[in-house]
């Protein structure tokens, strides 16, 4: 199951206290790794792939996600990545979006007026977001990195880990800098080591043991900056 | 060939130019919205954070010695005792709500020392951002020096180290006066479980 919240890297560890928690949470995951509610979202996430919705009342099964019109499979694990009809680059939101508004004529602000869901009733970005994301299991993370505008994204994004700012000073790195640091019980993965990054974002958008939570990369980042004591990095 | 490889360098350029904190301003203005009692100069850096951005955080020696002379000016010492109670500053230490978008203003802040810190020996679920201050009053006492230290590491830590990761939890408006007191309690009173 690659849906599932947090990798082995992120497992717990401190002192024998500690050593007790994380077997627990490790078994926890096990378990959920063996039937995770994820799998019922991907269903869902599915169904709304398939059906026709907006002003235009057709389905996204026409969207290009870089890989062709229709094309899941492989598709989440090469974003983001540069789109020649948007001329920018989009991560797998921006790109439903672009396809919501392009096939299916909605506006944007009906279609983000709930972009992050709860528990109860996942949004619809997050449920989409899991189905295709599942069309990817196996495949090699990697976004393009060939285009201009794909290297000027990267170097902007490895500026922005760096970057300082917010009511408390923090950057990206002031929590993911350095090699095992933790918040609380929360080990840090150094995530602008791309050996490290690797394992802990292939297994997003994720499902939040803590708060029994579908999650997407845009909500993981968005609550980050949250507490980094900004305002939300997803304009609306 | 080899002038076309020239040409491809060339062009690539623009692409691979390091972008400046300036250009990710423009992108953090662009994109991002504000919520609650988190506005958009949140987005905005201080020179402080421009500089430590620009120099990975070690600025050189004259230039953090600057830095630091300028945010010492920041701190404001309450008259008095700086010690407040200890039992109060455990829980300020535990709290790590306040300034967020979903935070309500004017509602009380914490100071989120245990996400980063080890205080407490009673309490196990601590982070190691920051360094262990287990036993920290135990060797440098109660006088006014080091609580005057405390006070003004609290209030803003980085009039002592420019590129610090500890929030400057006084200058911000995160803590009040009276909480750090209640801070420096927890670190330098005998009676704290943090000198046990």
């Amino acid at each position: 199951m690659k849906a599932l919240a947090f990798g082995a890297a992120l497992a717990l560890s401190c002192a024998a206290y500690g050593q007790d928690v994380a077997k627990e949470i490790q078994r926890y995951r096990q378990m959920v790794a063996e039937g995770s509610p994820a799998e019922l979202f991907e269903l869902e996430g599915e169904e709304l792939w398939k059906k026709p919705q907006g002003p235009k009342n057709v389905s996204l099964q026409r969207c290009d996600l870089g890989e062709g019109p229709g094309v899941l499979k492989a598709a989440y694990a090469h974003l983001p990545r540069y789109f020649k009809d948007a001329d920018r680059v989009m991560d797998l939101e921006s790109r439903l979006l672009h396809c919501m508004s392009t096939l299916q004529g909605r506006s944007r602000e009906e279609a983000t007026a709930r972009v992050f869901g709860s528990a109860d009733r996942p949004s619809e970005f997050e449920l989409l977001s899991i189905y295709i994301a599942g069309q990817s299991r196996g495949v090699k993370i990697e976004p393009g990195l060939s285009q201009p505008k794909e290297k000027a994204s990267y170097e902007l994004g490895r500026a922005l880990y760096f970057h300082r700012v917010g009511a408390w000073d923090f950057s990206c790195a002031s929590c993911h800098g350095d090699e095992g640091k933790r918040i609380r019980m929360q080990e840090l993965p150094v995530l602008y080591k791309p050996e490290a990054a690797r394992p802990v974002i292939a297994t997003w958008p994720a499902y939040r043991v803590s708060t029994s939570q579908l999650v997407t990369l845009q909500w993981r980042m968005n609550d980050c900056y949250r507490q980094m004591r900004t305002g939300p990095g997803n304009k609306r | 060939m080899r002038r076309l490889a020239l040409l491809s360098a060339v062009l690539a350029f623009p692409a691979m130019a390091d972008p400046t904190p300036a250009d990710v301003q423009g992108i953090m203005q662009r994109d991002f919205h504000p919520r609650g009692q988190a506005t958009m100069d949140r987005v905005v850096q201080d020179g402080l954070q421009r500089v430590c951005t620009e120099t990975r955080d070690r600025p050189p020696a004259d230039v953090a010695k600057a830095l630091e002379a300028d945010q010492l000016k920041t701190i404001v010492y309450p008259e008095g005792s700086l010690m407040g109670d200890w039992k109060r500053g455990e829980a300020i230490a535990q709290s790590g709500r306040g300034l967020t978008w979903n935070d309500k203003p004017g509602d009380p802040a914490g100071g989120s020392c245990y996400n980063c810190h080890e205080l407490s020996p009673k309490e196990l679920s601590h982070g190691t951002i920051g360094p262990s201050l287990r036993g920290f009053g135990k060797t440098r006492g109660t006088g006014p020096e080091v609580q005057r230290y405390v006070y003004g590491k609290i209030y803003n830590a980085k009039a002592y180290n420019a590129c610090s990761q500890m929030p400057r939890l006084g200058a911000s408006g995160t803590l009040t006066a009276a909480q750090i007191k209640d801070l420096v309690a927890l670190l330098l009173d005998p009676a704290s479980p943090v000198n046990e």
